[in-house]
């Protein structure tokens, strides 16, 4: 407490000293010690014990200490790092000088020469290697100055035969840091020898310990990170470590190799035991493959991560990977894979009937099986078997990445991929499904392909079914079965899930457009129609129904014939779809009706774009129009919002644009009307009713601003400043309002005070872009500013009401690319007249789904309001789990909201809508000694305000009363 | 000639009665005790009599190791303890320790009730049996006594499955038992690390063959009982290896869990409820997907299985998968070779009336799974069980190839010795080390060090010490040994000049070294002690005299050398 109650002293102490310093600034002085240094020398002085001072070191961490007192704290903490003696606090206070010497805006070369020389006085390992990081973060700080940096390569080289590996591996990571990249820049550096980085690192590669060897590779990684080139000979050494008894050496090996393998693809390197030579990537590829079955699986992630970059590699080696020469009993076998290709081509359906169809064929001579696959034989095989789960999902991404880069091999894996579809954790499933999307460009399914694909719809995760649909979508399926399959398959699934309904449509309308011809001699049997026969009717409500007609009337667009098959109830269906399903159904050629033309040909760029154009004309008539009667303006800014908005609707790319100016001249358009009012000409108490309207208008206005700063993507910062400007217009509209309406001084007095606050805070954020802001309103403000800082809150209004009229209308630069936030709820639909019955006190899942454009972070920001019809409303927030990221700009929200309420006594509508938190100090940058250490939780989790962005679904509940 | 001996009581070119004798720097460790399916006499049972004919095999056994509950690895345990008399450890996991009584005892049952043998061993003899057991966790080190030390490492195949490395000093020995490299649902991959034992056994069941991926297996396997099913027929899987079975039942109830099927699926009591009893409890035993999932719901606890009804017997068109390995002239094997109609004991005729479909979902390692795991190993001999000898042959030949490393692959009572060379740790004084630091570079693990030292055994310990401690530990005083050498020089000059171009001779040369020239005339390289003198009957030649202690030998002997080679001309 003691020791609390003196900081506190301390604190205020420091206060008058600083003032004390500004005042006198001309007389520089180190005299006027910072505060900090001065609490911490009398803290450490009073230090009776190593323990104690070490307690004093920890608490002085905890809080930052600002650029212009680092150096005095450096001094104090250089003096008793002198004095001491216990090796605990000496590590402290170097780790401390390390911690400081990243401080933002203070220069570490000063503090560099204590540091070296404590540092050849020192005896401890421990502190040694702490000192060397403390190096590293001063070196890394410089990145400039190649004087120093040779100096501190000198003194790692000089620590690097320390025993212990603390040591080395610092001296190893400095080298890596520091070392000097370019021999010839360095001649400056006089005197001191060039010395060879990667020579004295590639010693180290065979150190004793394996914690130097893994501090050794990591070294010379991060001098190929830093633009150095390896030399190819690194190869060779690199190559004898992926052989290394600890798992870490390893791993690191295998990255090294990549990094070499990818700066000389194409060099000659010898095969061992043969005369033969291959190219450096090949014979990496092969290797890294070995490591694929290496027995640590950190090691087997990495080298299974690793193999899915390497694109240079050859086809012949890359089709290895797949291979697994099967044999039983010394005899020739062939794969199921094999097996179930030949049984395709030979025209046979179904395998399995006959016994001993995998019998062994042919005899293999016994020398010639290669039971240690020296290349890459076999290495996806082993991959996408692996015990661990990262293994396999990394396998899998090596998998596409490969695939995506060579046709023929994405033929070839697709079995693999194929077989992946059945593996244990979803995880991997699902990312296989996704690799298989990737890859569909490249491959065509086979029909007993497409069956084990098709089984996986019956799967009871959501998204593995949606994943697959989304697979469906761009898939070339071969042959008319192939797609009768896949649509029979479908319809199962829209029996077994009906909620997958539109994904269904969805999947089905590409697989039509898709393979028009094969859907072709479909058709009759499709829509069961006959020849002779009429047949009845089908109910044009079922989902089902209707799945067919998706895959037929996207088919029929690209081929004309097929419309001549329909009978005369599809083509009533279809004028009927066409309206309600316009985006699954598209407009067809069909006999007797005319085609509506769409119009716009896609290819013309955005500025030769008439709409475009017409959207800048209309921007900029309002903009220049600056001294307009008011009558004229309002009514012109009037007309402008409309065609905006009107715009917005018409061109889908545009909308973002258009709406978010429309918002803006919307801003301005409330503000003008609010200062149209009569009542500011007349005396106060009689306007009451009157300033509703202003009022309303600068509540309005705050709302608008806050929507267009965070419901927009892409919001610039140019955007966020007249954002902020306009919301300064508003909040003086509210205070002048409040001045005219408010009865007594008091509560003026605060206001006026804050809003002064808001204005200073607007001045310190926006001080770059001031000069933007010529004539307008804070740049007034700001003129005037120390006049209102002293003048009486009456005063103050007066002077923002004269204000407020004079200043001109800021022009908004359009964003390069900017989207309006938006969300659709497509579950719970509103559409039930069954209430959603419970026990009251109890509660009842709420199953919602809901897709969500251009939000960002929407984890932390999109929240679900429900309101009760009682006006109570209630707030969830969904975890960070439930939101999945299908696409970019696209997310989807799947999660359960929690209803409970007292009983009813009929059943009524709650409403479900989606909420965009937000919360303006986050776009405050955080100050730089926090980063890493003890985060105070304050500034992130808080909401400052929400914004609805979805249309509210009705859901009917009826809470019962208890039964006793 | 310290060295290792190895003989296969069974397994020895066989599938079936695995026992191995091993002797390691005089430890006798017995590896598994199993039967063998194949006999009904004698010959069911390992020949323990090859240990002693007389007394208990107490004294002659230090431990038993059984690696996992298969009856061809513990068959013979009871008989072998109880009967014959063993009272010593014997080894094996906790899973297998849990399981294996309750296979034993049905052995038993099916031995003593249903063939009516006399002469078997007993309940009771099985619960004596299991007393003496002491179980062991994975990755463990247990002292068997001072010297002797095992260590299990995981081997999938079924659970509880080990491998064994057994220590004694240096010289290792590891027994894999059965094991399988590829995970499957519910047993994770065989893993040992670069432990380089001086040995390794190695079972060698599927020695030539090369298996398809399990994901093919698998997925037929789904494909064809999720047909059926939907055709609305009946499965029928006769599964005869525990283990098997609940893979089996793992893989159905996931795949029936992700397809929501509704169909029921029944396994029978008795030994296979029994034993998923305790599949349910050691979980740490089971595979990545089990063991992280088991919070949320335990995949042992079955939700679409239940316990077989008899009711369910008649059914119209069932299909049978038989997995795992049908031995010739079985039941088994006659309906998959395709008869069509069985002979049954007592002449009746049975038709088959079964669509049979054969799948293998066998969990030994295949011949790849083999050669990665003496990779992993990295042992410096090999040696062949638990196979076929001919398999074995193929696969022996590829193992010297490949790993250049010596293969062995004994019979039944063949012995295989194993010279070895085992390393003898000796411990140097702290202070003697740092003092060779001192005078050198850090010490590279890769080049041999030079060290002058006194190396002393006492007891069965060896020291390495300084020579002053090394005399004054023993009592003894030191003695200086002095090599004095002559060298002739022609010279016409003086002692003193000589001895001046002497030293200014060494002095360029040796500049490394402190090179003296005292008041008297003679001049000290170090502690040699370099004097001129004039030949006492030619005085044209000078004489040398160079004088050094042994411990500066090196020195020394390099001076007499360069002195020999002459003084340079003066310039």
């Amino acid at each position: 407490m003691a020791a609390h109650l003196k900081k506190r002293v301390y604190e205020e102490f420091t206060k008058v000293v600083q003032q004390q310093q500004e005042e006198a600034a001309t007389k520089k002085l180190r005299m006027t010690k910072p505060s900090k240094s001065a609490a911490l020398h009398i803290d450490l002085c009073k230090a009776t014990s190593p323990a104690d001072a070490l307690q004093y070191l920890l608490q002085f961490a905890r809080k930052p200490v600002e650029a212009e007192s680092v150096e005095g704290v450096v001094r104090i903490l250089l003096e008793h790092y002198y004095k001491e003696n216990d090796s605990s606090v000496r590590l402290k206070i170097a780790s401390l000088l390390g911690l400081l010497s990243k401080t933002a805006g203070f220069s570490p070369d000063c503090i560099m020469d204590d540091a070296i020389n404590i540092l050849q006085n020192e005896k401890s390992h421990q502190v040694l290697a702490q000192l060397l990081d403390t190096l590293l973060a001063i070196g890394t700080k410089l990145p400039e100055n190649q004087a120093i940096q040779m100096r501190l390569v000198d003194v790692a080289c000089k620590h690097l035969t320390d025993t212990s590996h603390g040591v080395r591996n610092k001296c190893l990571q400095l080298l890596g840091n520091l070392g000097s990249l370019d021999k010839n820049v360095t001649k400056d550096a006089e005197g001191l020898a060039v010395r060879d980085v990667q020579k004295i690192i590639g010693d180290y590669f065979n150190d004793q310990d394996p914690r130097v060897r893994t501090a050794a590779i990591k070294a010379m990684l991060q001098l190929h990170e830093r633009g150095l080139k390896l030399h190819q000979t690194i190869y060779n050494q690199a190559c004898k470590l992926l052989s290394d008894d600890y798992e870490q050496v390893r791993s690191a090996a295998v990255q090294l190799i990549w990094v070499v393998s990818q700066l000389y693809p194409e060099s000659i390197v010898p095969i061992p035991s043969s005369n033969e030579e291959i190219r450096l990537v090949d014979d990496a590829f092969g290797k890294i493959c070995h490591m694929v079955s290496d027995g640590s699986w950190m090691v087997r992630v990495q080298a299974a991560k690793l193999l899915g970059s390497m694109e240079q590699v050859s086809s012949h080696f890359l089709e290895q990977t797949l291979d697994k020469k099967l044999m039983s009993d010394l005899r020739r076998k062939r794969t199921a894979h094999e097996r179930a290709k030949e049984l395709y081509s030979s025209g046979e359906f179904s395998s399995g009937r006959k016994w001993g169809d995998d019998a062994p064929k042919e005899e293999i001579d016994t020398g010639a099986v290669n039971l240690i696959e020296s290349g890459a034989c076999g290495a996806f095989v082993h991959g996408l078997e692996d015990e661990m789960y990262e293994v396999r999902i990394a396998a899998v991404e090596a998998l596409c990445m490969l695939a995506q880069s060579s046709p023929s091999f994405a033929e070839k894996c697709l079995d693999f991929l194929v077989d992946m579809f059945n593996d244990e954790i979803e995880e991997v499933r699902l990312q296989s499904i996704h690799t298989m999307r990737k890859i569909s460009n490249n491959i065509t399914l086979r029909e007993d392909q497409l069956d084990t694909v098709l089984a996986v719809l019956e799967d009871s995760s959501r998204d593995i079914r949606e994943a697959l649909h989304e697979l469906l979508c761009c898939t070339n399926v071969s042959t008319k079965e192939g797609i009768h399959l896949a649509l029979v398959e479908l319809l199962k699934n829209l029996t077994k899930y009906p909620t997958d309904r539109d994904s269904i449509w969805k999947c089905l309308k590409f697989l039509g457009s898709r393979h028009p011809t094969l859907v072709l001699p479909l058709v009759p049997e499709l829509l069961s129609t006959h020849p002779f026969f009429d047949t009845a009717e089908p109910d044009m409500d079922d989902p089902a129904y209707i799945a067919v007609l998706v895959l037929i009337f996207n088919a029929a667009k690209t081929c004309p014939t097929m419309p001549a098959l329909f009978s005369d109830h599809t083509f009533r269906h279809y004028a009927y779809l066409r309206d309600s399903l316009s985006h699954l159904v598209p407009a067809l050629r069909l006999p007797g009706r005319k085609l509506v033309s769409s119009g716009l040909s896609p290819n013309i760029t955005p500025h030769e774009d008439p709409s475009h154009q017409f959207l800048q004309q209309s921007l900029e008539r309002v903009y220049s129009l600056q001294h307009l009667d008011p009558q004229g303006t309002q009514e012109l800014l009037e007309f402008t919002i409309r065609d905006l908005q009107r715009l917005g609707e018409l061109q889908s790319e545009l909308a973002g644009v258009a709406d978010f100016s429309a918002t803006y001249l919307r801003c301005q358009l409330l503000l003008i009307k609010a200062l149209q009012e009569k009542l500011w000409n007349v005396a106060a108490p009689l306007y009451l009713k009157q300033s509703d309207l202003a009022s309303a208008a600068a509540k309005q206005i705050m709302e608008e601003t806050y929507k267009m700063e965070f419901m927009y993507s892409g919001v610039e910062n140019k955007q966020v400043v007249i954002i902020h400007h306009m919301r300064l217009q508003a909040k003086a509209l509210q205070l002048i309002v409040t001045a005219r309406t408010a009865r007594g001084v008091d509560p003026l007095f605060g206001m006026c005070e804050k809003f002064l606050q808001e204005v200073d805070f607007f001045q310190r954020c926006f001080i770059a872009d001031l000069p933007h802001l010529q004539d307008s309103f804070v740049d007034k403000l700001l003129d005037l500013m120390p006049r209102l800082m002293t003048s009486k809150p009456a005063e103050v209004v007066k002077i923002l009401q004269t204000m407020l009229r004079q200043s001109t209308f800021l022009h908004l630069p359009l964003p390069e690319q900017i989207h309006k936030a938006s969300a659709t709820i497509i579950e719970p639909a509103g559409e039930s007249d069954n209430p959603l019955r419970f026990t009251s006190g109890l509660v009842v899942a709420l199953d919602i789904d809901a897709t969500l454009e251009h939000v960002q972070d929407p984890q932390n920001t999109v929240k679900v309001q429900v309101l009760y019809p009682d006006g109570q409303a209630q707030m969830i927030h969904p975890k960070p789990a439930d939101f999945r990221n299908p696409g970019p700009g696209r997310h989807r929200l799947i999660t359960q909201v929690f209803l409970s309420h007292t009983a009813w006594t009929e059943p009524c509508q709650v409403e479900v809508r989606l909420l965009l938190a937000y919360n303006s100090s986050s776009r405050i940058p955080k100050s730089p000694w926090n980063e890493g250490g003890e985060m105070s939780p304050q500034v992130e989790t808080s909401i400052e305000g929400t914004i609805p962005f979805s249309k509210s679904v009705k859901v009917y509940i009826m809470p019962k009363p208890a039964r006793r | 000639m310290p060295e290792i001996r190895v003989t296969p009581l069974g397994a020895g070119q066989d599938v079936g009665r695995s026992c191995i004798l091993v002797s390691i720097a005089g430890k006798n460790v017995m590896l598994d005790c199993g039967m063998h399916m194949g006999f009904s006499d004698d010959r069911r049972f390992p020949d323990f009599s090859y240990i002693t004919r007389s007394g208990r095999l107490t004294d002659f056994l230090d431990c038993v190791i059984i690696s996992h509950f298969h009856l061809d690895h513990c068959g013979a345990l009871p008989y072998f303890s109880e009967m014959v008399g063993y009272d010593g450890p014997i080894y094996m996991t906790q899973p297998t320790q849990a399981i294996c009584p309750i296979l034993l005892e049905d052995y038993r049952k099916i031995a003593v009730d249903k063939k009516g043998e006399a002469n078997f061993f007993t309940s009771q003899m099985i619960k004596d049996c299991m007393k003496k057991v002491v179980a062991v966790h994975l990755h463990q080190t247990v002292q068997v006594d001072d010297e002797l030390e095992i260590k299990a490492y995981y081997a999938g195949h079924v659970l509880g499955a080990a491998m064994f490395q057994i220590k004694v000093g240096s010289e290792s020995v590891v027994y894999t038992g059965d094991y399988n490299m590829t995970p499957d649902r519910h047993l994770g991959a065989a893993w040992i690390d670069k432990c380089r034992p001086n040995l390794l056994i190695t079972e060698s069941t599927y020695a030539t063959t090369i298996r398809d991926s399990k994901r093919c297996r698998e997925r037929d396997f789904l494909k064809k009982v999720h047909e059926t099913v939907e055709r609305g027929g009946k499965v029928l899987i006769p599964v005869f290896a525990l283990g098997r079975a609940q893979e089996l039942c793992i893989l159905l109830e996931t795949f029936w869990e992700r397809m929501d099927l509704k169909a029921p699926i029944y396994f029978s009591t008795g030994l296979t409820e029994k034993a998923n009893h305790y599949y349910k409890l050691f979980i740490p035993w089971t595979n990545q997907k089990i063991r992280k999932t088991f919070v949320q719901r335990n995949m042992f606890e079955f939700k679409h299985i239940k316990a077989f009804d008899r009711a369910f017997a008649d059914s119209p068109g069932p299909m049978v998968i038989m997995p795992g390995y049908c031995v010739q002239g079985t039941v088994g094997h006659k309906i998959l070779s395709g008869q069509r109609k069985l002979e049954m004991e007592g002449r009746q005729v049975l038709e088959v009336k079964m669509q049979v479909e054969y799948m293998s979902f066998s969990a030994h390692a295949d011949a790849k799974g083999i050669m990665q795991l003496v990779g992993q190993a990295e042992p410096e001999n090999v040696l062949l069980v638990h196979g076929e000898a001919k398999k074995m042959e193929f696969l022996k030949q590829k193992i010297e190839q490949e790993f250049r490393v010596s293969c062995y692959m004994p019979a039944n009572g063949e012995t295989v010795t194993l010279p070895t060379s085992p390393s003898i740790p000796v411990g140097i004084s702290l202070g003697l080390l740092k003092r060779e630091m001192a005078q050198g570079l850090l010490p590279d693990a890769k080049k041999p060090r030079l060290l002058h030292g006194t190396l002393i055994m006492k007891d069965s310990n060896f020291r390495l010490v300084s020579s002053e401690q090394a005399l004054k530990e023993l009592g003894l005083a030191e003695h200086q040994l002095r090599f004095t050498c002559r060298v002739h020089l022609h010279d016409t000059r003086k002692e003193q000049e000589m001895a001046m171009r002497v030293y200014s001779h060494l002095k360029s040369v040796l500049k490394d070294h402190c090179v003296q020239h005292l008041p008297d005339g003679s001049v000290t390289v170090e502690s040699i002690l370099v004097q001129a003198a004039a030949h006492s009957e030619d005085p044209g030649t000078k004489v040398l005299l160079v004088s050094w202690t042994y411990q500066d030998e090196e020195l020394g002997s390099y001076l007499t050398s360069l002195l020999k080679k002459g003084l340079p001309q003066a310039s």
